[in-house]
């Protein structure tokens, strides 16, 4: 238990981690669905302090590397524009599209800004009349609200030069296409904690029973992390499938009810691709009719953009959770997150960047041949 | 980005027809929307996604939290220059940026 001093109440973490080593009898398999719960349990070492039976698969949960490289390219060619601003949170900037990012467009002259806040980005449209102001919009259900908010405001305020480019995505039915896939080993999920704040618990009782997988509301925190698993092993061990709420202290069962309705109003569901894995259908947001005037699709031509994944890159597969970073031949040589091939080796939230800052020096690529540790 | 920072409210303001605060992150403070939870009051502290309060928390809780952001050096990934960590992480900024960093 080396880490487990780094915890903010080491004793607590030892009482939850006891209580988990004592209930497990058998093997199980535990997604964490949240990218910001990747980075902890790597950070802080939650899977080597976990039994052996217990393994945690890391989701699709980084909304930066689920970004499809044709919104990325589409993204970047509006920002190569002259005329538009294009606003962007900050870590966006490094993720690869077909051969550039958009620090680089912004390296070859284009007006790439980063806002902490797309209310920021509506203040630049307010203050340049004359210029094309785009956001880009992408994100899990914790996003999107402040992202709908901000183009219902830019509608209210008549405000006319500022478009989304949206790609928003839906956890629940990538829950459901992970336990469909022939290839799922997932026997319970941590769900992830802010999505629920805002969304509630309501979507998840279907699948639990569907699929017959107990599903419970996890913080980010260490201790968190480690509640969430000890409720979902007892849960497992018992034989039941039910959702359960680790994270009360942020998650309402009805969530957020004026960031729903808000959603409701501006976005509509749609099939969306998410990168590396390929088309879920119902698991996106599009802007709905009402608001098509501030979406940048239609506002700028992007169509048959020819976009060219690495072949080497293996991505879609650990945020599948078929592969562990590591095991990637790429890992550490080829991609780094100097040289990215995939945004999970640059978003803060990717699974590869968690590997690469805090656990490379422990691990090798995946073996051609044994090779000894570096 | 998808991290959500507790903060407190410093003080809340109608602006533009909408109910914007000052909240306080540990120090860093930001414009925050209150649209989505109208009835926070100035002292209170909620949860907040980029720029927008979406869910209360106890003071407590609150507190915890930053205080382990603060440790392991969240609070920077989500308050610092975004250009000098696209950069420090391996790109390289304009010339003309180069001596505009602070």
């Amino acid at each position: 238990m080396k880490y487990i001093d780094e915890f903010q109440d080491p004793d607590l973490a030892r009482r939850l981690l006891d209580d988990i080593h004592s209930t497990v009898t058998r093997p199980w398999a535990l997604m964490e669905v949240c990218g910001g719960q990747t980075h902890t349990i790597i950070r802080h070492g939650i899977d080597q302090l976990l039994p052996e039976q217990v393994e945690l698969i890391h989701g699709p949960g980084c909304p930066v590397c689920v970004t499809p490289l044709e919104v990325i390219d589409k993204a970047l060619e509006i920002a190569s524009r002259p005329g538009v601003i294009f606003c962007s949170f900050g870590d966006m900037l490094r993720v690869p599209g077909t051969g550039r990012d958009l620090f680089q467009v912004r390296g070859a002259g284009g007006d790439v800004r980063v806002v902490y806040s797309p209310l920021d980005a509506l203040r630049i449209a307010q203050q340049n009349p004359d210029r094309e102001v785009v956001f880009f919009g992408i994100g899990f259900e914790t996003t999107a609200p402040p992202n709908a908010m901000t183009v219902y405001q830019a509608r209210r305020l008549g405000i006319r030069n500022f478009s989304l480019l949206v790609s928003h995505v839906r956890v629940p039915p990538a829950i459901e296409a992970i336990m469909q896939s022939p290839n799922c080993r997932v026997q319970g999920f941590l769900a992830a904690g802010h999505v629920c704040s805002v969304m509630g618990v309501e979507e998840y009782p279907e699948l639990a029973e569907r699929f017959r997988v107990p599903i419970v509301v996890t913080g980010f925190e260490p201790l968190d992390i480690l509640e969430g698993v000890r409720r979902t092993v007892a849960q497992l061990e018992r034989g039941e499938h039910t959702v359960d709420n680790a994270y009360p202290r942020a998650v309402r069962p009805e969530g957020n009810a004026a960031a729903r309705a808000m959603l409701e109003d501006v976005f509509e569901v749609t099939d969306r691709a998410w990168r590396g894995i390929g088309v879920i259908p119902d698991s996106g947001w599009r802007l709905s009719a009402k608001y098509r005037d501030h979406d940048a699709e239609h506002r700028f031509s992007v169509e048959g953009i020819q976009t060219r994944e690495p072949a080497e890159c293996r991505s879609g597969e650990v945020l599948q959770g078929l592969l562990k970073p590591h095991e990637c031949e790429a890992f550490g040589t080829l991609c780094t997150p100097r040289t990215p091939l995939g945004a999970t080796m640059v978003s803060s939230e990717g699974a590869c960047a968690a590997y690469y800052l805090y656990r490379r020096l422990e691990l090798t690529p995946a073996p051609r041949e044994a090779s000894p540790v570096v | 980005m998808c991290l959500a920072v507790p903060g407190r409210v410093l003080d809340i303001e109608e602006r533009d027809g909408t109910r914007m605060a000052n909240v306080d992150f540990g120090g860093v403070v930001k414009e925050v929307c209150l649209e989505y939870l109208p009835d926070l009051q100035v002292g209170e502290y909620a949860i907040v996604h980029v720029g927008f309060a979406l869910q209360r928390l106890d003071e407590e809780s609150a507190k915890q939290t930053l205080e382990l952001f603060a440790t392991l050096g969240m609070l920077q990934e989500e308050f610092g220059d975004p250009w000098e960590m696209a950069a420090e992480a391996g790109g390289t900024l304009p010339p003309e940026e180069e001596g505009a960093r602070r």
